[in-house]
């Protein structure tokens, strides 16, 4: 920090060269499978292409794009109405009603199938219930159409994914809209009018972020998708993997799927970009409208409607079958409490570090004046590669890099100690963290790059002024002022590990189970009722992290945290040249 | 703000999880390394058993995909000794895949039937799994070819799951190697016309759907139909069992008529470190009692000769196996899983 830096003002100052290197490393680190899988798939012909385009891939990307638009209209419209509704009015319960709208995120995609495969079966309630009032009395006379469609496969994914476009939606509209819309109405807009023209505009790039992120998830999901017997990519990668023993097949369908899924994430930097024409001036948050009587019923019932679906219903039935089970079997094994702290532990480690690997890598991004060619800021991109790709497929591609550390660590030892090792990171929990790390790496580095953002530079230059090192503004300035971002991202990142399943399955060490494999191996016997209780497990050990999340996101969006203008608390906007938000709380 | 903390504390977790797995592995020298394919509570009564006569832990872990990469990955410092399987396919993938050794057992040879294990000892059947017809209890049908599947008169009526899990491959694939690949696709087709549900779900969603009023017939394995007839009586799956007959059924070519079966199996890992305590358990797993138990407990059927079976089992009739050796269907699965993209089975 000299005369240069002060003369000729640069966004922010060098980073320390310990930080890019760092961040090259994580960046490195995620690379890894990547560079196995084209390894892969690089060995094998090219003659299964034919095949794949005669017969598997016309219908599979079809099934993709149908799945993905399905599911992208849907959170949509549940996640931006559902933030609308509680931004814009108030009604009685409407708290509640807030922090309930994220409980869907508690609960893996693939437990919600299995719980409405059974809810609507024709022998389940619902059907036996319309039955009777109809008077039929077998469900040869009268049946509902079969879940296991396309329509149904979006139903569920829509009502599990909506919170994210929730989440961030949210916070758009609590922060940012107050005195546009009341121009906006001012200039004789009506109501509905408002929201179209005004609100909707103004939150595009966060309902694009939560969709983004949505849409990655159905993409790479797996479970749900082949439970209800959609054969979307994904499902053909596995398949020609496991079922055709053709990992390099595999690996180049998977590697074709990059692309879409790049795709996807220049969509959500699309959305982040347009940021910067967001209003910068100081927010007032909107004041909701008071609703009473029907109408205040109506809210009340649109607003709790997707948390029924989402969350409620799944998660009665998992308390209705656990209670059941309980009663004829009477025993809850040892086995499920160990499980149960094995998820907790692994999940925490997990996003311990997944966190503090995003901090470095946000951090040297953040650093670095913006230019042409390669900046660290591509790091970060690469660094967010992992989340891209499905976790069946990650994990196959970790193999390789794990295998190959493992016996440079474990020659090694063996020459400077004498020791022979086992397997280091594939034997123990450590290779499981590594995988997470790659995997929800996006979700730190995303989440602490958009707090980031909001830190006006000048505190830095301020702090740099008064002597202190690049490292020590981060710690001393930043740090407190990225709790929040903190927070959410830790929150995210722990609800995800706890429900990972692929990664775990594959990479886990002997006698090792998390409740999802416990659930797993449950429903790999066909026998998935009897995982209720792992199922409920998950919800539960979920349910604490949303509600953190939930809370923190509240003050987030507080009336109260925004009029004082805390820069951290304000939507994530792109403030940083601006001096009207620079006060410090 | 002390991030310092939790960084600290993190590198502590990792270091003593990284050490514990290691010193895990040293400690349990004597113990025997199971990597298995199949669920792990289902063999878990047999491995307790293993573990009281022998005083030897089994360690286990349940691979549901990617076993052969996982164990190839770890190479010479695998901890695995005994690869376990449920399906021919998969268990000639390792073995082709080169993670297997031969080995030599008296005892094994004396009670696995030539046909159900490799003539070099890379891997041994365990117990048989046959594929067999689920009908509505009111329907009358004495006896039932595969191919009848293809009858037009179960048009809306069949139930199956998705047709590229193996078990399906494999059905498909016995049925290429005893007609060929062109007699396998219009009968794959005439199936897939019949189908009343998307391929997709369980082998016991068939016993549901059933149920449901969805089919009236579907493919599933006998040994769910053990499982659900002898479940508790007031749970949904006695429900589903009770719900359903079940019926052998055989190919129609004359030749070798018989029922398809697919294998559960191990093999002896390449870099076995115990490889004596692994050979115990596999000459476990062919006892009398173990096999007894794969018959009692899990609705199986012994590879061991003169094995008392499950009543309700047994009250599927006399299983005659189908004739053309395991290792002949198994090479024709690639072109199965083919054939199942081709005619849009599971779309």
């Amino acid at each position: 920090m000299g005369l240069r830096t002060f003369l000729f003002p640069i966004r922010h100052a060098p980073v320390g060269k310990a930080w890019l290197i760092g961040a090259a490393l994580i960046a490195l680190i995620v690379l890894a499978p990547v560079f196995s899988l084209v390894v892969h798939a690089s060995g094998a012909d090219l003659a299964h292409w034919t095949h794949l385009l005669d017969y598997v891939l016309p219908n599979s990307a079809k099934n993709t794009v149908l799945l993905l638009g399905g599911v992208g209209v849907l959170v949509v419209c549940l996640g931006t109405g559902s933030a609308w509704l509680v931004t814009a009015f108030d009604f009685p319960g409407r708290r509640t009603i807030a922090w309930a709208l994220l409980l869907p995120l508690a609960v893996p995609s693939y437990i919600i199938a299995f719980a409405y495969l059974d809810l609507l079966h024709p022998i389940g309630p619902i059907q036996t219930l319309i039955r009777d009032l109809l008077g039929y009395d077998s469900p040869r006379q009268f049946r509902l159409p079969d879940l296991r469609s396309l329509p149904g496969a979006i139903f569920v994914l829509g009502f599990v994914l909506y919170p994210y476009v929730y989440l961030s939606t949210r916070v758009m509209f609590s922060t940012q809209a107050a005195n546009l819309l009341e121009a906006g109405r001012t200039l004789g807009a009506g109501r509905v009018e408002v929201f179209f023209r005004v609100a909707l505009p103004l939150a595009r790039p966060a309902i694009a972020i939560g969709t983004s992120l949505a849409l990655l998830e159905a993409l790479n999901d797996v479970g749900a998708s082949e439970f209800l017997g959609v054969q979307t990519l994904t499902v053909s990668v596995y398949t020609t993997w496991v079922t055709r023993s053709d990992l390099a097949g595999a690996a180049q369908i998977a590697l074709s799927m990059l692309v879409l899924a790049v795709g996807l994430i220049m969509l959500e930097r699309h959305g982040r970009k347009r940021q910067r024409y967001a209003n910068t001036q100081r927010m007032r948050p909107m004041s909701p409208r008071r609703l009473r009587g029907a109408a205040a019923a109506l809210a009340l019932l649109l607003g709790s409607l997707p948390v029924l679906i989402g969350f409620v219903l799944p998660a009665a039935y998992l308390v209705v079958e656990t209670v059941k089970r309980l009663s004829t079997v009477g025993e809850i094994s040892a086995q499920l409490g160990a499980s149960a702290l094995n998820t907790l532990l692994l999940a925490a480690t997990a996003t311990v570090v997944t966190l503090a690997a995003g901090l470095v890598v946000a951090w040297a991004a953040r650093s670095v004046r913006e230019g042409g060619g390669f900046t660290p800021r591509s790091l970060a991109r690469v660094a967010s590669l992992g989340y891209v790709i499905p976790g069946t497929v990650l994990a196959i591609g970790l193999l390789a890099p794990f295998a190959w550390f493992d016996k440079a660590l474990g020659a090694a030892i063996e020459t400077f100690f004498g020791v022979s090792t086992g397997l280091i990171l594939m034997g123990s929990m450590a290779g499981l963290v590594c995988a997470y790390c790659v995997r929800f790496l996006a979700i730190a580095v995303g989440g602490i790059e958009s707090g980031l953002a909001r830190i006006p530079v000048s505190l830095e230059q301020a702090s740099r002024l008064l002597g202190e090192t690049g490292t020590g503004t981060l710690w001393r300035v930043h740090a407190p002022l990225l709790r929040p971002a903190l927070a959410a991202s830790a929150l995210l990142v722990f609800v995800d590990a706890m429900k990972e399943l692929p990664a775990v399955l594959l990479l886990r060490p002997v006698n090792f189970d998390t409740l999802a494999t416990l659930l797993y191996a449950e429903a790999a016997r066909g026998a998935y009722e009897e995982g209720a209780l792992a199922a409920l497990g998950i919800v539960v050990a979920g349910l604490l992290p949303v509600i953190l999340l939930a809370r923190t996101d509240w003050q987030l969006a507080r009336p109260s945290a925004a009029k004082t203008g805390n820069a951290a608390a304000s939507a994530p906007s792109h403030t940083s040249d601006n001096p009207a938000v620079t006060r410090t709380p | 703000m002390t991030l310092r903390k939790p960084v600290l504390s993190l590198l502590r977790i990792v270091t003593l999880s990284a050490l514990a797995g290691v010193g895990s592995q040293a400690m349990a020298a004597d113990a025997v390394s199971l990597y298995t394919t199949r669920e792990a509570k289902l063999i878990q009564p047999l491995l307790d058993a293993f573990t009281r006569e022998s005083g030897i832990k089994v360690n286990t872990v349940f691979v549901k995909d990617g076993l052969l990469e996982r164990v190839k990955a770890e190479g010479n410092k695998s901890p695995a000794d005994l690869l376990m399987t449920v399906d021919i396919g998969n268990m000639i993938d390792l073995v082709e895949g080169g993670v297997t050794q031969p080995l030599k057992s008296a005892e094994l040879e004396r009670v696995i039937p030539a046909n159900l294990r490799a003539a070099d000892g890379q891997w041994f059947a365990l117990s048989l799994r046959d594929r067999v017809l689920y009908a509505d209890k009111s329907l009358k049908l004495s006896s039932f070819t595969y191919e009848d599947l293809a009858d037009a008169k179960w048009r809306g009526k069949v139930c199956i799951r998705a047709g590229q899990h193996p078990y399906n491959t494999g059905l498909i694939a016995a049925k290429i190697a005893h007609d060929g690949a062109e007699a396998a696709e219009t009968w794959l087709r005439a199936v897939k016309a019949n189908l009343a549900r998307k391929a997709t779900g369980g082998d016991r969603d068939v016993a549901r759907d059933i149920l449901g009023g969805i089919c009236d017939i579907g493919i599933a394995n006998a040994y769910y139909a053990g499982q659900m007839k002898n479940a508790a009586p007031g749970t949904d799956a006695r429900k589903w069992g009770d719900a359903i007959q079940v019926i052998r059924p055989t190919f129609a070519n004359p030749k070798n008529a018989g029922t398809h079966v697919n294998v559960s199996g191990a093999s002896l890992a390449k870099y076995a470190p115990n490889k004596a305590g692994a050979v115990k358990l596999m000459e476990y797993l062919v006892s009398p009692q173990a096999q007894a138990m794969y018959a009692d407990a899990n609705y199986e059927y012994p590879v061991r000769r003169g094995v008392k079976l499950d009543p309700v089992v047994e009250s599927f009739g006399k299983m005659t196996v189908d004739a053309l050796p395991l290792t002949e269907i198994a090479k024709y699965r690639k072109q199965a899983s083919q054939l199942v993209d081709k005619v849009g089975f599971d779309q």
